[in-house]
């Protein structure tokens, strides 16, 4: 990182810490001034602040949203921000989708919501390696819901991935 | 061939004309803010397709191996609609986003007040975001308009070399080579421009400065016309450089002056992408 997005992205951070709604300004520019890591590094300047991080989101682009969506996690959110997790759920980009089902999705996620957003990774292509503790959130119905799938691929003629195979 | 189409609006056209664009050369494109066949009557309906510009478009483009960016802004025609006006005091939080490379499209539709207002409040905005500017010129009354596009421009202090004067033609580009604004044409299967008319263009005023689009749309339009410029060109005698100037060096070079245009990544199709259809869930 070179000095002058060092020197913007601590003083960024020093905003925030002041006064979290500042993160509005600074999260889009944040990678173009301060450099790789930079919107993660707000984020986390902001973490606790459930309404903040949702504006952010409600207001981001797709890379805005994808850096939110990679960090929910770490911003101790408890389970506040799984609303976000569903919008990304129902969007049709696959790294939206894949994200949606990391660390934080993965926690908070009903069954139901957990087993539609890996169904809906195979149907993307994403590799079922995307989701986080998919062994602990795995259960019967899940393993019914991917060998259905499965059925209707052979049915069509279709190659059914490796990873589908692997859990029905 | 690369060829970098600097104004066309990809969310009226199909996956198929992103892969036939792909395979005729096209590598990166700049989709302007405009208004659709049907009048938005509301805030939230361009708030909504500013979204899709910055997000479901570049992705879209990006599986068929085409970088995607956008200049956003109220268009001059919507502009004279009260209704939506509150356009203007949401584009600051937009124009700071990664993949918006200019302010556009602004300028004239019917000549009005309203469409003056907006235009300069928009000039003002591009300033104060270090943006460069896309500039409609209008359809009807055209002469006129360009040179009253020009004034405005003037008066507004912003530098020569920051605005793209597009739309023109035979009778508006020598008032725009003398301002030092760069010039734009569009080329149309009907009106507009057309490929040798275009060639000749370029034969009398050179390359520089001179950038040309497609501006395919929801009406009869068609995005591979920017290819058919450069194999006229070549068929009149121009080289691949002076090709490559035009259709890749200019508008790199234009919007480049954003610091946003980003060539490197993000757009490679890759093996899961390469089928002819988008992925869905």
């Amino acid at each position: 990182m070179t000095e002058p997005a060092q020197e913007w992205l601590a003083q960024a951070i020093r905003q925030i810490e002041a006064d979290p709604y500042a993160i509005h300004r600074l999260f889009p520019q944040a990678e173009r001034r301060g450099g790789p890591g930079a919107r993660r590094a707000l984020l986390v300047a902001a973490r606790g602040h459930h309404a903040v991080i949702r504006g952010l989101y409600e207001a981001g682009d797709s890379g805005e949203r994808l850096a939110i969506l990679t960090a929910l996690h770490e911003l101790d959110l408890d389970g506040a921000a799984v609303g976000l997790v569903e919008d990304a759920l129902r969007t049709n980009d696959a790294r939206l989708v894949a994200a949606a089902l990391g660390p934080y999705g993965s926690a908070w996620l009903d069954d139901h919501s957990f087993r539609q957003g890996v169904l809906k990774c195979v149907f993307m292509s994403i590799p079922l390696a995307a989701v986080a503790e998919l062994d602990r959130r795995f259960d019967a119905e899940l393993a019914r819901m991917l060998s259905d799938y499965a059925a209707e691929l052979r049915a069509a003629g279709r190659p059914v991935p490796r990873d589908v195979l692997e859990r029905c | 061939m690369r060829i970098f189409d600097p104004h066309v609006h990809m969310t009226s056209r199909t996956t198929d004309d992103y892969q036939r664009m792909h395979a005729a050369g096209v590598r990166a494109v700049v989709e302007p803010a405009f208004w659709l066949g049907q009048p938005r009557t509301n805030v939230g309906s361009f708030l909504d397709y500013f979204d899709a510009l910055l997000g479901w478009e570049p992705y879209r483009a990006a599986q068929y191996g085409i970088h995607h960016h956008c200049a956003l802004a109220l268009n001059p025609k919507e502009a004279n609609d009260p209704r939506c006006a509150g356009v203007l005091s949401e584009l600051p939080r937009y124009l700071l986003k990664e993949s918006v490379v200019a302010v556009g499209e602004v300028g004239y539709d019917s000549m009005t007040a309203a469409e003056e207002r907006v235009f300069e409040a928009q000039l003002a905005l591009a300033q104060e975001n270090d943006l460069p500017v896309l500039v409609h010129t209008p359809h009807r009354d055209k002469a006129a308009g360009t040179r009253r596009t020009l004034d405005v421009v003037r008066a507004a202090g912003l530098p020569p070399g920051r605005v793209l004067i597009d739309h023109l033609n035979e009778m508006t580009v020598g008032m725009v080579a003398d301002s030092g604004c760069w010039m734009g044409f569009s080329i149309y299967p009907d009106t507009k421009m057309d490929p040798d008319r275009m060639v000749a263009l370029l034969s009398e005023y050179g390359t520089e400065r001179m950038l040309v689009n497609s501006a395919a749309d929801w009406g009869r339009s068609d995005p591979l016309k920017t290819r058919e410029v450069a194999d006229a060109m070549l068929a009149a005698g121009f080289d691949a450089d002076d090709v490559d100037q035009v259709l890749w060096r200019n508008p790199v070079a234009f919007y480049g002056q954003s610091g946003r245009l980003d060539l490197e990544t993000g757009s490679e199709a890759g093996p899961d992408y390469a089928g002819n259809t988008i992925k869905r869930g």
